[in-house]
């Protein structure tokens, strides 16, 4: 048995002039309700995603006097970045690159297992277009209607319908928009001073981008998204293998199609006819108008939804149901050879991914867990190195900045381990101890010092020692160090 | 081209396009992308419009935004600028012991004071103060005219030998040239100043003729130690 041939599909060629096409022209796909499985799958999935979008950044989070209390804010003016208990500073960015590396291997791990789950189920692109869909069906009927309607004049009914519709897709965009840049700031304020007309240009820019976008991608482009712009399904062809599941039209059960009437004579008389009753119910659900029985190919999203068609339709006639399912080409061929189906969910490739995602797992959570929210840097004086004072004691400069990642203010001390009997003065600072200088520092900020350390006359035939700075929190206990060198001039 | 070529495995159109036995397939891009390009070349000939674009012999295509990027920088600059004059005029008004109390007006001073020593002292003093041949080191706790926040303000208001009445003034006579010390006498002398700092000296010079010397003429002004004297003669 051959692989199905590619005879239709979105990407067929157009009727061909004198010097040929320049452009393909573009098929609307009119994709008929579906109810089954993975279409409750991916309702729930839709409800738990955009209901997480649109209502995170109502949720607070309580952090004290002073600071911020929403659980997600990425507060680009003053430069923090807070998720729930944790708060990042610019230079903690790396955690965005973990996370984003943690996204990548998540999806070749999916796509290692079940194909394209993120095309299929979570993409945004696939979300939205489906919430557009749901609306166009609930304003202008589903696809028998909507097929009839479009070939018909128009009327004032139909004109009313189609403007609520936009009016509907516009309000969702609208809202897209809107929760989008409740993310960089306070959502409260900013919900109040949208209304009002009180808020930055910046936002009202962006609730503008982002409706646009919104009722373009998902009301008007849709599937061209993933056929002609996404770099994913080019990449997910590459990175695939022979085991990883698929949505798969099973042709060895399938072919040869017939329809019902005559499959039930052919069948007494003993002919080879295969299950597909050839009702193009697959093709009708399809949110990218492709012919899953063509084969894998770039068009499909593997949503399943055709899977849930065929189901039905199998159900309603009598026949064993998942004539579409997820499978591959190795459980087809050993089918065919009468062998029992082999799914291989763990094999090098999964493993591999697997142990990256754990790895990477392990050391943002190493990273997040033994994260300080005191830190200290030295910077040494670079001109002069050194001094030596008129009693022969020598003076080394540096630039301390002390890191406060509390949201209170804290006081610390500053101990220095380093050459014997030095004595340190920070400079504007009137300590309680002279020995040891006592500093305040602003809560969830960097405070800069310029500390003078000086030693007695040098003994020693050294000419740089190392020496730590510590600083302690007094109330806390906590300390973070930082070590420079002593020069001897 | 009136007799298309078409790929036998796909029963697709090519391109007519070959190379080395292998054929494009003709995959037409959908209407909106070719649009889209169409009119990111007319968002392009926009650009040429309103901003400055191609060169003329000496200048250049203003555009009808009279963009400039310099004329911008010039704007934020002025914009700094004011905001920095607001809080300079604070730090203006305050006292020398205000500034030194408050840890806010201090910080501000500590950093506008960097640029202003940058600019002004820095081309003698070097750039962390750390002094030259000539120019003395202002990280030490030698002041040559007083180390006191007053005495240092009063120092860099008027200068050291600058010609102003309040300036700080320190002449050391010429005792070769008006012979008041012999040549002899000025190398013994010399040896014994350098003696003082644990300098090396020449050897076996008189140190107590050396001593006596200095006390009959230099210590009137550096002092019976050679300690020096803020308002006569820099310590030796």
């Amino acid at each position: 048995m051959k692989l199905a041939p590619n005879k239709t599909g979105p990407r067929d060629d157009p009727p061909i002039g004198e010097d040929g096409p320049l452009y393909t022209a573009h098929k609307k796909v009119h994709p008929q309700s579906v109810c089954g499985t993975f279409r409750t799958i991916k309702w729930r999935l839709m409800v738990v995603c955009l209901g997480i979008y649109y209502l995170l950044p109502f949720v607070r989070w309580r952090r004290g006097l002073g600071a911020p209390d929403q659980a997600v804010l990425l507060d680009f003016p003053n430069r923090r970045f807070y998720f729930f208990f944790i708060e990042l500073w610019p230079q903690e960015l790396y955690y965005f690159t973990g996370l984003l590396v943690l996204a990548a291997l998540a999806l070749f791990l999916m796509n290692a297992l079940g194909g394209r789950i993120w095309c299929g189920y979570l993409c945004p692109q696939t979300a939205w277009t489906d919430l557009f869909y749901g609306v166009e069906r609930w304003v202008e009927g589903d696809r028998r209607d909507r097929l009839r309607a479009a070939a018909r004049p128009m009327t004032l009914e139909r004109a009313a319908k189609r403007v609520l519709k936009h009016a509907v897709w516009l309000m969702i965009a609208w809202w897209t928009g809107g929760a989008w840049v409740l993310y960089f700031a306070d959502a409260h304020t900013l919900v109040r001073d949208l209304a009002t007309f009180q808020a930055p240009a910046i936002a009202y820019i962006w609730i503008g981008i982002l409706t646009v976008t919104t009722y373009l991608l998902a009301g008007y482009m849709r599937e061209q998204v993933c056929v002609y712009m996404c770099p994913w399904p080019r990449i997910q062809a590459a990175l695939t293998d022979e085991w990883a599941l698929n949505v798969t039209y099973k042709y060895d059960r399938g072919e040869q199609r017939c329809s019902l009437k005559k499959s039930f004579d052919l069948r007494a008389r003993g002919e080879k006819i295969g299950d597909c009753i050839d009702c193009n119910q697959c093709v009708a659900v399809c949110p990218t108008g492709v012919d899953i029985r063509n084969g894998a190919q770039l068009g499909c999203i593997q949503c399943g939804l055709c899977i849930d068609a065929c189901d039905a339709v199998m159900k309603k006639i009598g026949r064993k149901s998942r004539l579409i399912g997820y499978d591959n080409d190795i459980n087809i061929r050993r089918r065919v050879e009468g062998k029992s189906e082999v799914f291989k969910p763990v094999r090098p490739r999964t493993i591999v991914y697997a142990s990256l995602i754990s790895v990477v797992c392990a050391t943002m959570l190493y990273g997040l867990l033994s994260r300080t929210l005191l830190d200290v840097n030295v910077l040494h004086d670079r001109s002069p190195m050194a001094v030596r004072l008129s009693d022969g004691s020598i003076r080394n400069g540096y630039t301390v900045r002390v890191l406060n990642k509390l949201a209170f203010d804290r006081v610390i001390a500053i101990d220095i381990d380093g050459p014997p009997q030095t004595s340190v003065h920070v400079v504007g600072v009137d300590s309680v101890t002279v020995e040891r200088p006592t500093i305040v520092l602003a809560r969830d900020t960097t405070t800069e010092l310029r500390l003078l350390v000086t030693a007695p006359a040098d003994d020693t035939s050294e000419r740089s020692m190392p020496v730590r700075f510590r600083v302690t929190d007094i109330g806390l206990g906590e300390v973070a160090s930082a070590t420079d060198h002593f020069v001897f001039p | 081209m009136t007799d298309r070529d078409f790929d036998r495995i796909s029963g697709r159109s090519t391109t007519g396009h070959e190379w080395d036995g292998i054929k494009e397939l003709n995959t037409p891009l959908p209407r909106w992308w070719i649009s889209t390009f169409y009119a990111t070349i007319f968002w392009a000939i926009g650009y040429w419009v309103v901003y400055p674009a191609w060169p003329l012999l000496s200048s250049y295509t203003n555009g009808a935004f009279h963009y400039s990027t310099r004329a911008s920088v010039v704007n934020d600059l002025a914009g700094l600028e004011t905001l920095r004059g607001e809080k300079m005029a604070v730090l203006g008004k305050a006292s020398l012991t205000e500034i030194e109390t408050d840890p806010a007006l201090l910080a501000l001073a500590r950093a506008r004071g960097k640029t202003v020593f940058a600019d002004n002292c820095a081309p003698c003093h070097g750039s962390g103060g750390a002094g030259a041949k000539g120019y003395p080191n202002l990280n030490d706790d030698d002041w040559l005219w007083g180390g006191s926040l007053d005495q240092i303000q009063k120092t860099i208001q008027f200068g050291a030998r600058s010609g102003h009445a309040q300036a700080h003034e320190g002449q050391m006579l010429a005792f070769g040239r008006d012979g008041i010390l012999r040549k002899d006498e000025i190398a013994t002398v010399a040896n014994y100043v350098r003696s003082l700092s644990g300098l090396s000296t020449v050897a076996n010079f008189d140190a107590a003729a050396g001593a006596r010397i200095f006390a009959d003429n230099c210590a009137a002004c550096h002092g019976e130690n050679a300690k020096g004297n803020q308002e006569l003669a820099r310590r030796i």
